[in-house]
């Protein structure tokens, strides 16, 4: 990339931003600028503060401290309409056209062109759309509702619709997650088309590859600071990767304490729609193995599938030496397969209801009498004797699990599922959003568990604890197994380069 | 109910003095059943102290035969509302199960092969309902709006402006023959379809607060989600909760045809209102995860007594609904107020 005459001043600056939430402090002290006509890419590992601060760029979240500075003169972005208004313009990775509206109405949504009294001029508001669409090589018929639209051609259009504001700043949050190489291709040419044109983009993206292809610059972020930024030339993927993770592993994770046992579970082969394609990979007794690879490569899909919560297209599950066929969770638990899912609040617990409840939920079968009735009292004492060996604060085992911090729930959701006495646990991202004492808590039950025998599958897309629990590393990647690394063998940045599909070769 | 409120109010205030007796007003607040227990009580000595006639066994006897069907229909209600559901239907339902019965006992066929008949027709309507449900996943709400018209609409077709009458004794006695009841010094006795709703309600209570496989619905009303990850059978048991709603409007409307001895087209019109409201008032939340089925007919008790004091009293009966509505939105005011209390905590 060659090295571009910069306006002096930048367009947009912000200056040591603080932005605490309870419990967390996401954005320590962040200096960031963005020079006219830049394309700066702004990276780092989930939770390292990147969306918090487009947030704050985008006037969605207020700053504890620090200063904005947009063009040279101070700015406070007060609403996110206010942000627009001063030409910042953000595009989430979330969805948010209005489904049922025409790709037009949604591309100058609040902002369509009138005839006067209000009336919409449908003729201009088609034609000025199917321009913007041209311009982008896109034939889509600007009266189609856009929920006819692919998810792909949706967030083109999601683009659109942010460029249809004339921004001063674009802020795409990981434009491509959804994209196919071509259409990647045609945003990308769109992108450096913006930058002739004096508008200033924030790129943000987990895929190392597309930055040194695009940016100008790059932030790296870690734990809320800013680590370093450098010019795309004179960096590369390695150190990039280096700077993301560069923490030192604590050590929170302890140690294996027992024998790798026999396998447990064998996967052949397994496909479910696009996002699982053939993946195969077993696990042992006592064994904990690591799941790593980017969001999107079908790592908690592929764990769905084998417990059966997405029942698998093709492929075999072996337990213990014997094929089994799992079509449901049901089956799943009956053959000794636990999933712990990654969604504690939405798909995981029953936040209305008490402790002891969730405890039992996926084993309510061995807690009733022969007539079926359940037992109260063995459930409370089971309850309590969870609580007191996972150390779960909570006044009582009736106390409703909603008013239980977010590392106890994370806590009683193991429990519910060490209940069901399995031997697979499949454990997705289990701890994201805790803080890092209960974390630490919840490797020891893992080790703890592992050391029961239970052979343990751990999805993770935090590569600091892939590598200080894992006695073997998985790299997935587009739906199948891409790399495996053993436990002394693996490093943060061959697991980077192997999920992000750079220099297999390296990886293998 | 208002009372209740303000009397915790009021002790909120005096906050140091009155700790233990606090305890107590908060105990009944947290409990439904308490606190409509203790409402009716009071509602039933209130009117005992008016009126004469309320506390005659007569009187009693009437209350508890007119809400009888209705609290049956209330069972299947509470464990749909438990679950995240709920049936507009069974009050069509109830009607349909009545009207095929009735024809089925024209044709001379014996009372042991019409009732059974009459009883699946329910739980067909109940099982189309919870297969739409479940999976078509067409909403609850827009289902049984569906289907309530569709068995309203047979009704009208198969019964015609007609009455059907003259179903034989052997019939009629499930609704009007009564058992005595010898109580040391009070001899009473209560009809038949007192009986049933009672034995009903009493079985249903327990194994929805007991049994392992109706205790499942909680889980499913609290998040359904999650539930299917923890391999509860959700949508085998909507189809069951639904179907059972189904078979229980038919056994109410069978009750109800056995007590009139003849067809009514407009038996059942506005039950499921009447039946959604008591079991609200009974503690079960629109939003599902909650509700016992003890609320729901204690909820279905405190109606009828307000509708049988509106009579002794002397008030034109129109103001029955506005008086029924009223306890609804107080029902929920206490409900949401409470939760408040409890989330500030």
């Amino acid at each position: 990339m060659e090295d571009r005459e910069q306006v002096p001043g930048p367009i947009l600056g912000v200056e040591g931003i603080v932005k605490r939430f309870p419990g967390v402090l996401a954005l320590d002290g962040v200096d960031f600028s963005l020079a006219r006509g830049e394309i700066h890419a702004l990276v780092g590992e989930n939770g390292a503060g990147k969306s918090t601060l487009i947030h704050v760029l985008g006037g969605i979240l207020q700053p504890d401290a620090g200063r904005i500075a947009l063009d040279g003169a101070p700015a406070r972005f007060e609403s996110p309409r206010h942000a627009a208004d001063l030409g910042i313009s953000i595009v989430f990775q979330e969805l948010t056209l209005a489904p049922n509206l025409s790709v037009a109405e949604n591309v100058f949504f609040n902002r369509q062109p009138t005839l006067g009294l209000g009336i919409v001029d449908r003729r201009a508001l088609y034609g000025r759309t199917e321009d913007a669409l041209r311009s982008f090589g896109l034939e889509i018929d600007p009266r189609l509702p856009a929920k006819r639209l692919s998810v792909a051609m949706q967030q083109m259009v999601e683009i659109l619709k942010a460029l249809a504001r004339g921004p001063r700043v674009l802020v795409l949050d990981e434009p491509t997650a959804s994209l196919g190489a071509a259409e990647t291709e045609l945003l990308f040419e769109k992108i450096r088309t913006l930058r002739v044109s004096g508008c200033s983009v924030i790129y943000v993206s987990h895929h190392l590859s597309e930055i040194f292809r695009l940016a100008d610059r790059v932030t790296v972020l870690r734990d809320g600071r800013r680590v370093d930024t450098l010019r795309a030339c004179d960096s590369d993927e390695a150190k990039l990767a280096s700077l993301m993770v560069g923490r030192e592993v604590r050590d929170i994770y302890g140690a294996r304490t027992t024998e790798i046992g026999e396998e447990v579970l064998r996967v052949e082969d397994v496909h479910k729609g696009k996002k699982v394609r053939g993946a195969s990979f077993s696990v042992r007794a006592g064994e904990i193995l690591g799941l790593a690879g980017l969001v999107g490569a079908g790592r908690t899909e592929t764990g769905r599938a084998i417990f059966g919560a997405d029942p698998l297209d093709s492929g075999r599950l072996v337990v213990r030496g014997k094929a089994v066929r799992v079509r449901s969770p049901a089956e799943a638990i009956r053959h000794r397969i636990a999933y712990m899912t990654e969604d504690r609040k939405e798909q995981g617990l029953f936040l209305k209801m008490t402790l002891r409840e969730n405890c039992v939920a996926a084993s309510l079968d061995c807690f009733r009498n022969a007539l079926g009735m359940l037992q109260e009292k063995v459930i409370s004492t089971h309850a309590e004797t969870m609580c007191a060996l996972f150390d779960i604060a909570t006044p009582s085992v009736r106390q409703q699990v909603r008013n239980l911090s977010g590392g106890n729930q994370q806590k009683v959701l193991l429990t519910m599922w060490i209940g069901t006495q399995p031997l697979v646990l499949i454990v997705d991202e289990p701890t994201r959003g805790v803080d890092i004492g209960a974390k630490s808590e919840i490797y020891q039950l893992l080790r703890q568990s592992a050391a029961r025998g239970i052979g343990i599958v751990l999805i993770s897309s935090d590569l600091t604890e892939v590598l200080g629990m894992c006695d073997r590393i998985l790299v997935m990647r587009e739906g199948r197994i891409a790399g495996e690394f053993a436990r002394g063998d693996a490093t943060e940045e061959k697991i980077i380069a192997c999920a992000a599909g750079v220099a297999p070769e390296a990886a293998a | 109910m208002a009372t209740s409120a303000a009397v915790s109010r009021a002790e909120g205030s005096k906050a140091d003095r009155k700790a233990r007796e606090r305890s107590v007003v908060r105990a009944v607040l947290d409990s439904h059943e308490a606190l409509l227990a203790v409402i009716i009580v009071v509602v039933g000595v209130v009117l005992t102290c008016t009126s004469r006639d309320f506390c005659a066994w007569p009187n009693l006897h009437a209350i508890l035969l007119g809400m009888s069907a209705e609290s049956i229909v209330a069972i299947g209600m509470t464990m749909l509302l438990v679950s995240g559901g709920f049936d507009l239907s069974v009050g069509s339902t109830m009607a349909l199960t009545g009207v095929v019965t009735a024809m089925m006992l024209k044709t001379g066929a014996p009372v042991a092969v019409c009732v059974p008949i009459g009883l699946g027709v329910g739980a067909a309507v109940g099982l189309i309902n919870g297969l739409v449900v479940a999976h078509v996943r067409i909403n609850p709400f827009i289902t049984t709006l569906g289907t309530m018209g569709i068995a309203r609409g047979l009704v009208y077709v198969l019964n015609g402006d007609k009455t059907i009458t003259g179903l034989g004794q052997s019939f009629t006695a499930i609704g009007q023959g009564s058992l005595t009841v010898d109580l040391c010094f009070v001899r009473f006795s209560v009809q038949y379809p007192i009986i049933a709703a009672l034995i009903l309600v009493v079985i249903f209570d327990l194994l929805l607060r007991r049994s392992k496989f109706f205790r499942q619905t909680y889980y499913i009303g609290g998040n359904e989600k999650a539930a299917f990850l923890c391999g509860i059978p959700v949508n085998r048991m909507k189809v069951f909760m639904f179907a059972l709603t189904g078979l229980l409007a038919a056994v109410a409307g069978v009750i109800t045809l056995a007590r009139f001895g003849s067809t009514s087209v407009s038996m059942g019109v506005g039950l499921e209102l009447k039946v959604i409201t008591a079991v609200v008032i009974g503690g079960a939340s629109l939003s599902g995860g909650a509700g016992t089925i003890l609320g729901a007919f204690l909820g279905s008790l405190l109606m009828a007594i307000i509708a049988d004091a509106l009579t002794l009293l002397g008030v034109n009966p129109y103001w029955n609904n506005v008086v029924i509505g009223g306890a609804l939105l107080t029902a929920v005011l206490i409900d949401t107020l409470n939760k408040r209390r409890k989330g500030q905590l």
